[in-house]
């Protein structure tokens, strides 16, 4: 078992300092499957994959494998796709409809909530086993929140919503209607993808690692936004050139990219390829203004909630998780969303756009991937082990609670992952889930002498 | 209907299927975009775990709905070549090397007559080899059926249906052609 003492020499975030162990160590990745991946909330998968009674969709959680289904009664479940008697998989497809899971091996069967209802010959052979005891193994809490699925097998976790904190002004940018109504999203579908890189690079990514945008240079370079046919260059539209952009670090380990449009938050023209749907988001910009006032100049960029998942909040559209398979291993798992109401022409567009940004066929992110893999082999070396990452980007940037809620950077800053890797390793110390969410963080005292 | 004219057109189909394999592993990337028709449909769909009796239905994702690996025309096909050419598309360089290979190469149909053909349906198998840096390999094995149309004296893709054999893809990019 790796100490509270090595941690704390692997992670120094006040100084700055991340040992390269932590992505490729063994012994760390057992730990983060014993004490991360078993209690912080997992995104599981999105609502309007399983629309009805009966309705499955296979998923997993760090690395088992789970499902998630609707039973008869509209009810989600959550639960460890593992037969009770000998473990075989009850199911291995990835989406579909049933009453009941029949396992293959020796035919027990559950019903939609995970309880186990035949056993073959159970009279004969089971005398007096209570079948009660014996249901799939059910998640400890789940929680939907505007649509997405989570999970968590920790009993003592807090609720969603508490998980979650800050977070959610911010997440809320991605999951809600593009004209400002809340929720409402639908995943037109699924990526999965593995590539060999530990997954807190990917989850890096995504609290707003600004800096690597030269990276994607070349998909700049020609142009493939939403207005790219029309000669438009970058990768995606620039909504946020007049915008003051936030890196935002919240207590739970979650961080944000953002960015606050101007005062005037006038529309930029984008999607100028089609006009018909450079004219469907004007109206929604309008509509969106109209209902939220002042509020609407807030529009989002990218984010990670802790600790492996991360959302692309306006262009593209999508939440996705980092699955575990081993410490130089990730499975990439992205939900595509589109309003759910929005013109078949609009979810026509939108689907395009992210297939060519998106995923291990998309022009962007195929830059990320093996950016991610290199720094992943070349950190399992013994020399490169001794030589910790400099994470010293803007140490001394950051305001709590201001313009936004959470602990906030007006300037590039690596602010997000810092606060990321200090609840990382309270996680991996087995530290209570005050300090998991961070309640002991002196960044936010200021805030709690105040409350 | 004459075989001997069947044949021709067989050998023709296949020379150009070889030709176009030649234009992608040497890296002739411009080359390979003339042989896509304008209106080009390039489409490898999302392959899917799925009860027995459901595959016809609900197997592969479906061209022009939802999220597939590739849904593209000939813009975004160009795009990526552009891409490949500035010479810092970093998932391409340095340049992968490929080898693709074709195989059973049927002429599922001819229309109007194979010695007036003017567009004709393939079906092919294929084994893209790409290896890349030092230690990366990926293989790529599927089916492809493609519609060619004639293009003065040759052909072009108008239509490209790739059938790889993965659910989870097992490479980390898709940055080659199929």
């Amino acid at each position: 078992m790796i100490t509270s003492e090595t941690i704390n020499r692997f992670v120094d975030a006040d100084r700055g300092i991340i040992s390269r162990q932590i992505f490729v160590d063994r012994g760390i990745y057992l730990q983060e499957l014993e004490r991360l991946f078993t209690r912080a909330w997992l995104l599981v998968g999105h609502e309007s994959l399983i629309p009805n009674g009966g309705d499955f969709f296979t998923s997993r959680m760090g690395e088992e494998s789970v499902i998630v289904c609707r039973d008869r009664g509209d009810k989600i479940h959550v639960f460890l796709n593992s037969c009770r008697h000998r473990g075989m998989k009850v199911c291995r497809y990835e989406q579909g409809n049933t009453s009941l899971f029949t396992c293959p091996y020796h035919s027990w069967t559950y019903t939609l909530d995970g309880k186990l209802q035949g056993v073959p010959l159970y009279r004969q052979l089971y005398e007096g086993m209570d079948r009660s005891q014996w249901s799939l193994v059910p998640v400890a809490k789940l929680a939907i929140y505007k649509g997405t699925v989570w999970a968590t097998w920790d009993k003592d976790a807090p609720e969603f919503l508490t998980y979650l904190g800050d977070a959610k002004e911010q997440f809320d940018l991605c999951l809600d209607h593009r004209d400002g109504r809340e929720g409402g999203s639908e995943c037109i579908g699924v990526h999965k993808w593995v590539f060999p890189a530990n997954w807190k690079f990917a989850a890096e990514n995504f609290l707003g690692d600004t800096y690597h945008n030269p990276s994607h240079r070349s998909v700049d370079m020609i142009g493939i936004g939403p207005s790219g046919r029309s000669g438009v260059k970058g990768r995606r539209d620039d909504e946020y050139a007049e915008a003051q952009h936030l890196w935002i670090s919240f207590a739970g380990g979650h961080g944000v990219h953002s960015a606050i449009a101007s005062s005037s938050n006038e529309f930029v023209d984008t999607y100028r390829d089609q006009p018909e749907i450079g004219a469907y988001f004007r109206h929604c910009f309008q509509e969106r203004k109209r209902r939220l006032g002042d509020k609407a100049r807030l529009i989002p960029f990218v984010g990670t909630i802790f600790p492996n998942s991360s959302f692309h909040g306006r262009q593209p559209r999508s939440v996705c998780v980092w699955h575990p398979h081993s410490p130089t291993e990730t499975e990439g798992w992205r939900f595509f969303l589109v309003d759910r109401d929005a013109p078949a022409a609009v979810k026509d567009f939108l689907r395009r756009f992210y297939m060519r940004y998106s995923g291990p066929a998309g022009m962007t992110e195929q830059d990320d991937m093996e950016n991610w893999l290199y720094a992943t082999r070349a950190s399992t070396g013994t020399i490169a082990r001794r030589y910790p990452f400099n994470y010293q980007q803007s140490m001394n940037t950051g305001r709590l609670n201001d313009p936004v809620r959470g602990y906030v950077s007006t300037e590039i800053t690596e602010h997000t992952t810092r606060g990321f890797y200090r609840r990382w390793a309270d996680y991996i110390r087995g530290a209570s889930w005050d300090d998991c969410l961070g309640r002991a963080d002196p960044r936010f005292a200021a805030a709690k002498a105040a409350e | 209907m004459s075989s001997a004219a069947l044949y021709r057109l067989k050998l023709d189909i296949e020379d150009f299927l070889y030709r176009e394999a030649e234009f992608l592993d040497e890296r002739r990337f411009t080359e390979w975009l003339d042989l896509l028709a304008e209106d080009l449909v390039y489409f490898m769909p999302i392959r899917r775990n799925v009860k027995f009796g459901q595959h016809d239905e609900r197997e592969n994702t479906r061209q022009g709905e939802g999220i597939s690996w590739f849904d593209e025309d000939k813009w975004t096909l160009a795009k990526r070549v552009e891409q490949i050419l500035t010479g810092v598309h970093f998932a391409e360089e340095p340049l992968s090397r490929t080898c693709h290979m074709v195989s059973n190469v049927r002429l599922v149909g001819v229309r109007p007559s194979p010695e007036t053909a003017r567009e004709v349906t393939v079906s092919s198998r294929f084994l893209v080899w790409q290896n890349r840096v030092e230690y990366e390999s990926y293989t790529f094995v599927g089916r492809r059926k493609d519609v060619l149309r004639r293009a003065g004296s040759g052909w072009q893709i108008a239509r490209r249906e790739i059938i790889l054999d993965q659910n989870v893809l097992l490479a980390k990019n898709l940055s080659t052609f199929f």
